[in-house]
């Protein structure tokens, strides 16, 4: 549509408020990491130094707790995207190409428990946790991690494979093919992206959740996860808070989140707006 | 869809059958992951709020009836007291505050989302530069957020009231996460903040499903842009809308992270997550927890249930 010079300008105004809005908080983490001592009391819009002490300090001292807790962070997305995947891909084959009765109800379960207040069970998981010997292990997060990443992959995977084209079972059908082959041979090829997709979603939800990581591993500082470890992050006096730490801690563990959603920009977002948005 | 039961030969039924057969088999591993993740758990969590559970005694707790829920004391003096999250204000304040929170930033996220959608659905140099910036704040844990806009709100040394102050909004230093009138709009600003990305992304992909001929023929036929956005956008988009309010909600009304770190001690921010997680784990009070976190549960149950029967929402995407 045709806009007028006036509106046009207008326009990129309001552009240019949400590219600052967007950016700016981040920008303005990463300036501030790069300020040491006395240099941090100083408010500045534009890097005024440039120092690496607060970087030493985060990623050397403390005994390198906080790279164990990258580790960790780590560790357990991963396992937490292999274990939805692997369980999510041949039960949305199901879901999605097989008509049988309480299909319907089964969706909608699924959609359920992945809304689910995670503090709801929170009591619940903490004895269960600790019943079967996970409290302040890795394995506590896993475990409960599976709570919203396996049901959200496999409501996403559902609508991904909904979409694809009968033909390609059809003839695979009439051939005889069992339907574990069907799914090994001729959708998981046809998946990948949107297994990229959901795995990446997976990621991110795993590596950024905290209310489990506090209440599972925070007592011990070795098995803590990124967002425990820079939430409790303390300076040397009790009273003052280590600006300078948390922007640098914030900035490493933010910066790999940063170039993964910028790469796979366009499958993050199929991903997020998959499932019921689509008319 | 692929298999047709009805009206098929012999053949075909069984095949069908077969069908059915290892799709519950698919099924079963993922089911039984989920019973054991969350509905035993969730299970679990009822029980202790039926029960006398606390941090050091879980395994053997006591059924204690509705007591964490509701219980009457009458005192040696003849004075009747009542006890329980039913009756409990702290617990009320909480609902109160998460409902205020929800309601409000959901609302301001919907219009600022729908604006930033119709930016990005514009045709203009760099689209695709914005439309990957602002998914920055939504790449940023939650937790790193909130300790970035602690230093950017911190009241001394904070680049927010340095801001402020040099265009003479305001004339003093204001504490935005200590001082309890603040608080409230400090949490909502920073969680529009993160969530208008997520927002902002799902009407775009509403937006985009509207054919594009639609706009053609009210070019053609001079209808006012005004007229064309409220008549013919809003409706088309309005489904999408939908089920993107809904997905906020809910996960505002559970919002914890950002409240447990930005304004921890704040009687004004404190929501049903925060209070319950509070009792169960730092006062020791794992059955009064429990019923709280409960009682939440079934809130949004009945939150969502409402909205979905009000809104008519179509959550399976196919019609």
């Amino acid at each position: 549509m045709k806009r007028s010079p006036f509106w046009n300008f207008m326009f990129y105004v309001f552009v240019a408020c949400i590219l600052i809005e967007s950016i700016f908080p981040f920008y303005y983490a990463i300036i501030t990491s790069f300020k040491s001592g006395t240099d941090l009391f100083n408010i500045s819009y534009w890097p005024t130094s440039f120092s690496l002490e607060n970087y030493r300090q985060v990623l050397f001292d403390g005994n390198g707790s906080f790279l164990q807790n990258l580790w960790n962070s780590l560790w357990v997305s991963t396992w937490t995207v292999a274990v939805a995947l692997t369980l999510g891909t041949t039960a949305s084959y199901a879901l999605a190409r097989v008509r049988f009765r309480g299909r319907g109800l089964l969706l909608m379960t699924i959609l359920a428990v992945s809304m689910f207040p995670q503090v709801a069970v929170l009591a619940g998981l903490f004895e269960t946790v600790n019943s079967l010997g996970l409290y302040n292990t890795d394995w506590s997060l896993i475990f409960s991690y599976t709570i919203f990443t396996l049901p959200f992959t496999v409501w996403v995977l559902t609508t991904f494979m909904r979409d694809l084209p009968i033909e390609l079972e059809e003839a695979a059908i009439v051939d005889g093919a069992s339907p574990w082959i069907i799914v090994t041979r001729i959708f998981l090829p046809l998946m990948w992206p949107a297994l990229v997709t959901t795995g990446l979603l997976a990621f991110i939800a795993a590596w950024n959740e905290y209310l489990y990581a506090l209440t599972f591993t925070a007592s011990s500082q070795a098995n803590r996860t990124v967002p425990v470890g820079i939430a409790l992050l303390s300076g040397s006096t009790a009273h003052e808070i280590p600006w300078g730490l948390i922007m640098a801690a914030s900035v490493i563990v933010t910066v790999p989140l940063i170039f993964l959603v910028l790469i796979f920009q366009r499958k993050i977002i199929a991903g997020l707006t998959a499932g019921g948005v689509k008319g | 869809m692929s298999s047709v039961p009805e009206n098929g030969t012999p053949i075909r039924n069984e095949l069908f059958a077969g069908r059915v057969r290892s799709a519950w088999l698919f099924l079963t591993p993922m089911i039984v992951t989920l019973l054991i993740v969350a509905a035993w758990p969730l299970s679990r969590s009822i029980w202790f709020s039926f029960s006398d559970a606390s941090l050091g005694h879980f395994r053997d707790a006591q059924f204690y009836g509705i007591k964490n829920y509701f219980k009457t004391i009458t005192m040696d003096s003849g004075a009747i007291h009542h006890f329980g999250v039913l009756v409990d204000p702290a617990w009320w304040n909480a609902v109160y505050n998460t409902f205020r929170f929800g309601i409000v930033s959901v609302t301001l996220e919907t219009v600022l989302g729908l604006a930033v959608a119709l930016v990005l659905n514009a045709n203009f140099k760099g689209r695709g530069f914005v439309r990957a910036a602002i998914l920055i704040p939504w790449a940023i844990p939650t937790v790193v957020s909130a300790k970035i806009w602690g230093w950017m709100l911190n009241d001394q040394l904070g680049i927010f009231n340095d801001i402020l102050l040099r265009l003479h909004i305001i004339s003093e230093k204001i504490a935005w996460t200590a001082d309890s009138n603040y608080s409230m709009f400090t949490i909502v600003m920073v969680d529009t903040w993160k969530t208008l990305p997520f927002m902002a992304l799902l009407i775009l992909a509403g937006l985009q499903q509207i054919p594009g001929d639609v706009y053609e023929a009210a070019e053609v036929d001079g209808v006012h842009p005004l007229s064309v956005f409220w008549n013919i956008t809003l409706p088309l988009v309005r489904p999408a809308l939908m089920v993107a309010v809904i997905f906020r909600m809910l996960d505002a009304l559970r919002i914890f992270d950002l409240v447990y770190i930005l304004t921890p001690n704040s009687s004004q921010t404190k929501t049903m997550a925060v209070i319950s997680r509070e009792n169960m784990f730092d006062f020791d009070k794992l059955g009064y927890g429990s019923a709280e976190s409960t009682v939440l549960f079934l809130i949004l149950l009945i939150t969502v249930i409402a909205y979905i029967k009000i809104g008519r929402v179509n959550l399976e995407g196919n019609n």
